[in-house]
């Protein structure tokens, strides 16, 4: 069987903290296809950052991988030491984050930042690497970059900014780009512009996406499939057209009602009464038993696994047995 | 940056002359300067023939003026105590405090930063719990009793060090320099740690604490998330970012070292200003202790202005103002 691109198999996330272990991400398996959309959503706190940040190991201590495998290419990477997977960063594995305000250091030039991470991946000349940078600026859409090559992050409004730090994910053209947010800090007439270019560009370049988000508009959008994370658990993944029109869930239920028909892109998730329990309170059974219309005595003791619908791979006790 | 120097300047001699009218009110209301001058036999007449050829009863305007006049022309006036122009005495007292200063600044950020850096990098080792601990001591133990130790051990007990002056120097043209000879330098060890020691561990917990803070920016995150090298992320992108609070810092420490310099000068016997300025308050030496003010104002007015170019050639976003497109 051919293999994918990415593979997280059961991937577990805890924190050590003093009042004992908190269990962030509890053993979540997807796979993400070459030049695959692949959406993951959920609520502010379900653990979506920080599956993010496992893969290309940048979790921050005291957060650690305490189960699960990630296989990039069929190859083994969360064990990696450091400074191998130090070579997969940037130049396998893109990431883009929130804030493009404070994503560049504002004492370089974007040339400067550019030129330095080209030059970390590829065997250019100093030269070569100039006209990569370029090149690069002119596709994600920056007007006169042999002038603006020169200039420094404060010099750039938000969303030029978000499009220099694409640039910067995409210079070494990885396989894959992990973008967390990517348009939550811009202003609402600039997001499905950069979102347009991201999934323009990857699809040119064949490159994966890894889309992290709350707004369900934009998983609508421009994903191919869809994972919905609840409280650190993959609570249903499919297909998009599925998961978006034929939810079955209870929780992504409640998410794509949350989603107006007509002006899509303007809503966040809120819909749904209640709040995510806090790590150090998530219920036995599922997790999402509280807060569910249709729960009943099974799911507050067992927990569902996921199993296969006719649509959607769903856990829920609604489904299956 | 043109704007900014002449503001800059225009600034620093509004500074200078508000310096320049304390120094002078020193001179002429603290104590009658004729009677300082004369002794006890003198007719009226003739100090009141001296107030006249001094200029003492013009308006205080012209008084004003004319000692500005002097000052910039390097006349201070004449030293009650010694007896010889004030401009001489400095600048025979000069090159040693500034030479002092200088390599108990150097010596500071040499090692400060250096040491700052690591236990920001790594705040759990156990190298870095022990600058830590000696930056503690550094900041807690005051200069005099450092200065003594050190004459003690190194000085007495083991007789490496010398415990007072500064050694052979050799001319260069006014300037007397210890800084070419063997003496010169075994000289200069103690006092500079001294006088370096407080700046050091300020530098250091500043380059720590600004370094942890850096490296928790998102930029920081970003640059990781690139794969770029752990010594481009620290040493380029980080250590950087820590540059514009430490050169503000070390310039403001410098004008400090200038003037604490007077402890470490009088604990070691070193013949520099301080220990000049010091002798002249106990024999209330007017014209040497109001030269002395201006000088070291001088001094913190100059290192602000050389700090303020230097904020605009580190940090791009003061050069360009405005300019968001
Ligand atoms: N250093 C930490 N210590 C304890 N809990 C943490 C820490 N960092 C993140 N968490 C918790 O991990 C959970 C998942 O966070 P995150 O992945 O950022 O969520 P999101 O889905 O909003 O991106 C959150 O509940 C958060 O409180
Ligand atoms: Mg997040």
């Amino acid at each position: 069987m051919a293999r994918s691109l990415l593979e997280v198999e059961r991937l577990g996330i805890e924190f050590n903290t003093r009042r004992g272990t908190l269990v962030a991400v509890d053993g979540i398996s997807f796979e993400i296809e070459e030049g695959e959309v692949f959406g993951v959503v959920g609520e502010s706190g379900a653990g979506k950052s920080l599956t993010g940040q496992a893969i290309i190991g940048l979790l921050e201590p005291p957060g650690r991988i305490s189960s699960g495998r990630i296989y990039l290419n069929g190859k083994r990477i969360d064990q990696l030491p450091y400074e191998e997977l130090r070579r997969i960063r940037g130049k396998k594995i893109g990431m883009i984050f929130q804030d493009p305000l404070t994503s560049l250091n504002p004492l370089y030039t974007i040339g400067k930042q550019l030129i330095e991470t080209i030059l970390t991946h590829l065997p250019l000349s100093h030269k070569e690497a100039r006209q990569r940078a370029l090149k690069l600026l002119t596709e994600v859409g920056i007007p006169a970059p042999d002038k603006r090559i020169d200039h420094y992050p404060h010099q750039f409004s938000g969303g030029m900014r978000q499009r220099v730090v694409i640039a910067l994910a995409l210079c070494a053209d990885p396989s894959l780009v992990i973008a967390d947010e990517p348009t939550t800090a811009l202003d609402v007439s600039i997001q499905a512009q950069i979102i347009a270019l991201l999934k323009r560009l990857c699809e040119e370049k064949g490159t994966a996406v890894m889309l992290i988000t709350h707004d369900m508009g934009v998983i609508a959008e421009i994903c191919d499939r869809v994972a919905v994370m609840y409280a650190g658990r993959l609570v249903e993944i499919g297909p998009v057209a599925q998961v978006v029109k034929f939810p079955q869930h209870p929780y992504s239920q409640g998410l794509m009602g949350s989603i107006p028909s007509l002006r899509r892109r303007v809503r966040r998730l809120t819909q749904i009464d209640g709040a995510m329990p806090r790590l150090n309170e998530i219920p036995p059974g599922c997790a999402f038993h509280p807060r569910c219309k249709h729960s009943f005595d099974r799911c507050h003791k067992e927990r569902p696994k996921l199993v296969e619908t006719s649509t959607t791979k769903v856990a829920c006790w609604l489904y299956g047995n | 940056m043109i704007a900014l120097i002449i503001r800059r300047l225009f600034q620093s001699f509004v500074v200078m002359l508000a310096v320049a009218l304390v120094a002078f009110s020193l001179f002429r209301y603290v104590g009658d300067p004729v009677s300082q001058m004369v002794g006890q036999e003198t007719s009226i007449a003739d100090r009141e023939r001296l107030r006249e050829e001094l200029g003492l009863n013009d308006p205080i305007i012209v008084q004003f003026s004319r000692f500005v006049l002097n000052s910039l022309q390097g006349k201070f006036g004449i030293s009650f105590r010694l007896g010889r122009p004030v401009k001489e005495l400095i600048a025979e007292r000069l090159p040693a405090t500034l030479e002092l200063s200088l390599v108990a600044a150097l010596f500071s950020l040499a090692v400060g930063i250096p040491m700052g850096v690591y236990t920001g990098l790594y705040p759990h080792r156990y190298l870095s719990k022990f600058f830590q601990a000696i930056s503690l001591i550094g900041i807690s133990l005051p200069t005099f009793l450092i200065g003594i130790l050190l004459i003690l051990i190194f000085g007495v007990i083991l007789g490496w060090l010398p415990t007072f002056g500064r050694g052979e120097v050799v001319k260069l043209g006014w300037w007397s320099t210890g800084l070419l000879t063997v003496s010169g330098w075994k000289a200069i060890i103690m006092p500079a740690f001294t006088l370096g020691m407080f700046q050091l561990t300020l530098i250091m917990r500043l380059v720590r604490s600004e370094m942890m803070e850096v490296l928790r920016a998102d930029f920081i995150k970003f640059a990781r998330a690139r794969g770029l090298s752990n010594r481009a992320i620290n040493f380029g992108h980080a250590l950087k970012n820590t540059l514009v609070p430490v050169i503000t810092i070390t310039g403001l420490q410098l004008g400090s070292i200038i003037a604490f310099a007077i402890i470490t000068e009088t604990v070691f016997q070193w013949p520099g200003m301080g220990l000049l300025f010091l002798q002249s308050i106990q024999f209330a030496d007017i014209p040497v202790m109001s030269t002395y003010l201006i000088l070291i104002a001088f001094f913190f007015v100059l290192i602000n202005m050389i700090v303020d170019i230097l904020y605009h050639i580190v940090d791009p976003r003061l050069r360009a103002e405005g300019a968001v497109v």
